[in-house]
């Protein structure tokens, strides 16, 4: 029992990051068709902005010492403020490209991100001690859970209610939800193009950051490629979902979280290095089972 | 000055293939005006060029006397033009209410009254049941209602209906019939019905254009269109073909 309940935090936990990183990528795949592979690098950018610019090996804590009441609020509206520029910047002028093109786009852009944080704070990782007491394992019914993981659940929950209760109740979340099925069509009934997509691109950015805060927390460790590995599952996850839709990626986000924290406890432990690769293994039988995700929206069928 | 939508000696060539050839529309306000033709008459072309979707090569649009060629679609229809499509292109995934909704919210209006106008025109086109149902599931009958639900939430001066009656029984096009009927008596706007289904065109149409490889061959009203050997060669082929249609 003790053990399930490890597992079950654990997967929760893992899968919650995957989810919001996933969530993050969606809605911008949504309003733009767009799978924006910077994503990972905002991630790490929002982190790096609680520095000071430094290529000494130790860390200089800028906004890092912040109230966490200001703290938090400033992070997000990095992320916020990162995605929304590189949108007027970069991806406005991409609005009537193909797929393809948009998303070397965002490979360049992410590269740009990544040499200016190289630039600036150097390759090697720095130490930060960030909300460290969170980190420190409790137990709770016999499993050890620290209450980051706790927090990072709860964390995940409110911000996909409030996020749910945005696209629903909200006319911005009307539009955008209309002009993620069908661009052209909302436009032509008159949903202000510029407006919902810089605010996609200002939800993902705030996703990223707070995606940053999470593994910063967890690691204590800030690190130029940081964001990398989350942002692949992340993608893995809105194909799995289903490309478009908002709740398969985070329904996907959390089966890849809960596969991982599975694989690691089943597999013999000769096995386990290779634990993502029966992940990913997984991940293609499920592709093959369903080849438009979990959730492929109905707008997608019709185009078929 | 004219209240009419108009296309005056309109032409559009793709890549050298003439799909319309000087033709001549007029969609007088509180009229149904019919447009017909055979399959790749250019029907559906000429409704692009109307609403602003196709920019023609030749010829002018003018809607009550000011021209709109050139015009992006989304400012056509800010102008006061509307249009369903051959296929209902509601957003699939959304509800039917709130693919009313959107429609409320892109003229402005806040959450809540976009919603009672929505309710409001749910009700008007008899499809009241149906606001919590996705559009993505719906009959086509339905479909089609709720597109033209949506288009007239933007209260237009001329709506522009392709196809709306394509795979209805008899009785749906009739329902159909009716419901453009109230359309011309409330809304008071102009209507052009882009349809193959001729019995649903004859019995509502003031006006009829027949459009075919491109070219108008013939306008008139209904009476004139169904005596016209002309549009039997056109439409329907040969002449023994035509024994027993629709004409």
């Amino acid at each position: 029992m003790t053990a399930l309940l490890q597992v079950l935090f654990d997967a929760l936990s893992l899968g919650s990051l995957y989810a919001l990183g996933a969530l993050g990528i969606a809605l911008i795949f949504g309003v733009m068709r767009l799978v924006n592979f910077a994503h990972g690098d905002y991630i790490a950018f929002c982190v790096f902005a609680m520095l000071w610019p430094s290529i000494d090996a130790a860390a200089i804590v800028f906004a890092g010492n912040l109230p966490t009441v200001i703290l938090v609020p400033f992070i997000l509206a990095v992320g916020a403020g990162l995605s929304v520029l590189s949108e007027i910047v970069v991806f406005r002028r991409f609005r009537n490209a193909n797929p393809a093109t948009m998303m070397i786009a965002s490979f360049a852009l992410g590269f740009v991100i990544k040499y200016f944080l190289l630039m600036l704070y150097s390759s090697r990782p720095k130490s930060i001690d960030l909300w460290s007491s969170l980190t420190r394992q409790i137990e709770i019914a016999g499993a050890r859970i620290p209450p980051l993981q706790a927090i990072t659940i709860g964390v995940t929950i409110v911000i996909l209610v409030t996020l749910t209760v945005f696209l629903k109740r909200t006319r911005f979340g009307l539009e955008m939800r209309a002009a993620a099925e069908n661009f052209t069509m909302a436009r032509m009934l008159g949903v202000r193009a510029n407006r919902v997509i810089m605010l996609a691109f200002a939800v993902s950015g705030m996703l990223a950051a707070a995606v940053g805060l999470i593994l910063v927390t967890q690691t204590g460790t800030v690190d130029i490629n940081m964001g990398a590995n989350l942002m692949l599952v992340a993608f893995v996850a809105t194909v799995i979902g289903g490309l478009g839709s908002l709740p398969g990626a985070v329904l996907a986000g959390y089966l890849i979280g809960a596969a991982t924290v599975i694989m690691q406890v089943v597999l013999p432990p000769d096995a386990r290095p290779f634990r993502d690769a029966f992940v990913y293994g997984a991940v293609i039988v499920m592709l093959i089972w369903r080849p438009n995700g979990l959730f492929a929206s109905k707008a997608a069928k019709q185009r078929v | 000055m004219a209240q009419s939508l108009s296309a005056s000696d309109v032409s559009v060539s793709f890549e050298g293939l003439r799909a319309l050839s000087n033709v001549t529309l007029d969609v007088p306000r509180g009229k149904v005006t019919g447009l017909i033709g055979p399959n790749g008459a250019g029907k559906t072309t000429l409704v692009n060029v109307l609403t602003g979707f196709q920019k023609p090569t030749g010829g002018t649009v003018s809607l009550d006397g000011e021209s709109i060629v050139g015009v992006p679609p989304y400012k056509v229809r800010q102008k006061g033009i509307a249009r369903t499509f051959q296929s209902g292109r509601l957003f699939a995934d959304l509800s039917v209410l709130d693919n009313l909704e959107v429609t409320g919210v892109g003229l402005g209006l806040s959450r809540h009254e976009a919603a009672k106008k929505a309710d409001r025109m749910l009700e008007w086109i008899g499809i009241p049941h149906l606001a919590e149902r996705a559009a993505g599931g719906l009959p086509y009958t339905d479909e089609r209602r709720v597109a033209i639900g949506r288009a007239l939430m933007l209260e237009p001066k001329y709506l522009l209906l392709d196809e709306p009656a394509a795979g209805m029984s008899a009785e749906e096009a009739n329902d159909l019939a009716q419901l453009i009927r109230r359309i011309i008596a409330e809304v008071r706007c102009g209507l052009l019905l882009i349809e193959h289904n001729i019995g649903l065109v004859l019995t509502i149409c003031d006006h009829i254009h027949v459009l075919d490889s491109g070219e108008v061959i013939e306008v008139g009203p209904p009476a004139l269109i169904k005596a016209s050997e002309r549009v039997r060669h056109a439409y329907m082929g040969t002449q023994a073909e035509t024994e027993g249609a629709v004409l």
